[in-house]
């Protein structure tokens, strides 16, 4: 059987699975969670400004989504950009893509095997958040129904469908900062630069968005994209931020994947 | 461009900015050749090899790979392998994990092969150890590995035994030499000019990017052959005699203890030879000059001379070769 974007994708994720960062970044992800459900059983207050933080002694289903909120400002993006940035660069620094560039497969196919790996190892990150959060919630608060932003309570199975939805809603804007870090991972050809620079351009957009004078741009900007699961919990539900991110979204991360892989295929493979 | 011939280039040129690293080589590897590619570090032997494997693209010129075009896709590399500079693998991987990784990316049954070429580079012992634990001669014989899982008709190895010892030098060349014998074609680029004198039939030799030489090794040393030393009872009538005969070329008289000459051919040096014992200088010694392929590669790469083709530079290494025999050197 010919090789293809299956035996890329399968290696790649094996290689991850073999590489301190991707334990690095997963093992933040599932520590953070617990860390702040140990902070809610010790400590008496709640983060009362921010939404459902009121709600994080009454059910554990408010918690994994108080962590998205403070997620979004570095946590989700830096482990995005782990991954994301080092993916191509790491091979150009160490010299193995000329090691795969020249079995049988394709620079598209490696190209769309990274990518989908990157995208997977994100998925998994925001995946393994929520569960820890929605476990470590529960035992510390219960897994009790859910008081919507509408003011709604709704049911723990609800709730618990619509935490799920919101993280995949949140996975939107992380996959564009992934697309982001592959572009960067792709031209800088340094691992960390990649890195650090795909967490700059994340804190520049959320800069952008305080900066006074500058709020039209508020709708457009990746940073904002970050809260729009919110409308899932809405009761009835709000589909229009849902929506805008989306094709936010992808203003964001088309072009820089579209660009990364046409670096990917004209490029020089001169080092190592 | 034959399918048939495992690489051709023509014009082959590589420019990064205003530094031609690869200048209009042109190069024929036939089947069955151990063809040794051969240069100083910096010739451009090493651009070239990525530019064969479709790694970087040409500023002019083209390569062909059994005629097919190895820009166009890795379809071009069916039949071909090999790597550029060391073999890089995964180093917190194994090696038998590194060449699944190959194999998987190799597709065509090269996973049922991973044991066989183990054993050919004699790493089946080691193969679960990772590579990173691997000493460099190790990692040599991973990458001949790799290479030999797609079971090419045409290797292309850089550099094979740099920074091996003298052992894994000797164990590499013996590789190399079993892997031609099987018929299978090898394009070696290196700057060690032994390992280049022991295997190679054919070579090129590169000079600041572009071809000095090409052709058989024994085309190379037969002509540096046609350079001779001449002792006689009078050296300086044997060099006038000499410079006035057909034939005679490029009589040098600061060869110590005798003169340095070219003859065009055998007719030629039997007439200097009969002209030389009718004018009284008695021939002594007349002994043809067979040059190391160390000393051609230095007239080649060191000649200030920058015009000419293959031909003329071999008449510059003969004449260098003359004078350093002159020199005692």
């Amino acid at each position: 059987m010919n090789p293809g974007v299956l035996s890329v994708y399968r290696w790649e994720l094996r290689k991850l699975r073999f590489q301190k960062r991707t334990y690095l970044g997963l093992g933040a992800a599932a520590i953070v969670p617990i860390i702040f459900c140990v902070a809610v059983a010790t400590q008496g207050g709640q983060p009362n400004d921010v939404a459902f933080g009121r709600y994080i002694h009454e059910t554990g289903l408010a918690i994994p989504l108080v962590l998205l909120l403070f997620g979004s400002v570095w946590m989700f993006p830096l482990i995005t950009a782990l991954v994301a940035g080092d993916i191509v660069a790491a091979e150009d620094h160490n010299g193995t893509l000329k090691t795969i560039l020249t079995r049988s497969v394709e620079r598209h196919q490696v190209f769309a095997g990274k990518a989908l790996a990157t995208m997977t190892y994100a998925l998994a990150a925001i995946a393994l958040s929520g569960a820890v959060a929605v476990v470590a919630g529960s035992i510390v608060s219960g897994l009790n129904p859910l008081t919507t932003l509408s003011g709604t309570r709704i049911s723990a199975g609800r709730g618990l469908t619509l935490v799920g939805g919101s993280l995949l809603v949140y996975l939107m804007p992380i996959l564009a900062i992934a697309a982001i870090g592959l572009l960067f991972s792709t031209v800088f050809r340094n691992s960390a630069a990649a890195v650090v620079g795909t967490l700059m351009a994340s804190l520049l957009l959320q800069l952008i968005g305080i900066l006074p004078g500058l709020g039209f741009l508020q709708p457009y900007l990746l940073s904002t994209q970050f809260n729009s699961w919110q409308g899932l919990l809405r009761e009835p539900i709000d589909w229009a931020p849902i929506v805008r991110a989306a094709w936010v979204c992808s203003l964001y991360a088309v072009p820089a994947l579209v660009a990364a892989f046409l670096v990917f295929l004209r490029r020089d493979v001169a080092g190592g | 461009m034959s399918a048939e011939t495992p690489i051709e280039a023509r014009g082959l040129t590589k420019r990064y900015g205003e530094l031609v690293a690869v200048d209009a080589v042109d190069l024929t590897v036939e089947p069955g050749d151990v063809f040794g590619y051969l240069g100083p570090n910096g010739a451009g032997k090493t651009t070239s090899l990525r530019m064969m494997l479709g790694l970087i693209r040409p500023s002019a010129g083209s390569v062909r790979l059994f005629g097919r075009d190895p820009q166009a896709g890795v379809a071009a590399l069916d039949g071909v392998a090999g790597f550029v500079e060391e073999p890089r693998f995964y180093p917190y991987l194994t090696g038998r994990r590194n060449l699944e990784l190959c194999a998987s990316l190799d597709g065509h049954g090269a996973a049922g092969r991973i044991d066989e070429v183990l054993d050919v580079v004699e790493l089946s012992d080691r193969a679960r150890d990772r590579v990173g634990g691997y000493s460099h001669g190790m990692r040599q014989r991973l990458g001949i590995a790799a290479a030999l899982l797609r079971r090419p008709r045409l290797l292309l190895v850089d550099e094979p035994a740099t920074g091996l010892d003298p052992a894994g030098m000797r164990d590499m060349r013996l590789l190399i030499r079993r892997l031609a014998d099987d018929g299978m074609t090898v394009l070696l680029s290196s700057h060690l000019l032994a390992e280049v004198e022991e295997l190679c039939n054919r070579v090129a030799i590169v000079r600041k990017g572009s071809v000095a030489y090409e052709g058989a090794l024994s085309d190379l040393r037969r002509a540096a052959g046609s350079s001779y030393r001449l002792r006689t009872t009078d050296d300086a009538l044997a060099a006038r005699v000499a410079a006035a005969q057909p034939g005679i070329e490029e009589v040098d008289q600061s060869v110590e203890g005798g003169l340095g000459l070219r003859a065009a051919s055998d007719d030629a040096l039997g007439e200097l030879s009969r002209a030389l014992v009718e004018s009284g200088a008695l021939i002594l010694e007349l002994a043809p000059r067979h040059a190391t392929l160390e000393e051609l590669f230095f007239a080649l790469t060191e000649s200030s001379e920058d015009g000419g083709g293959g031909g003329d530079r071999v008449a510059v290494a003969a004449t260098s070769v003359a004078a350093n025999d002159g020199s005692g050197s």
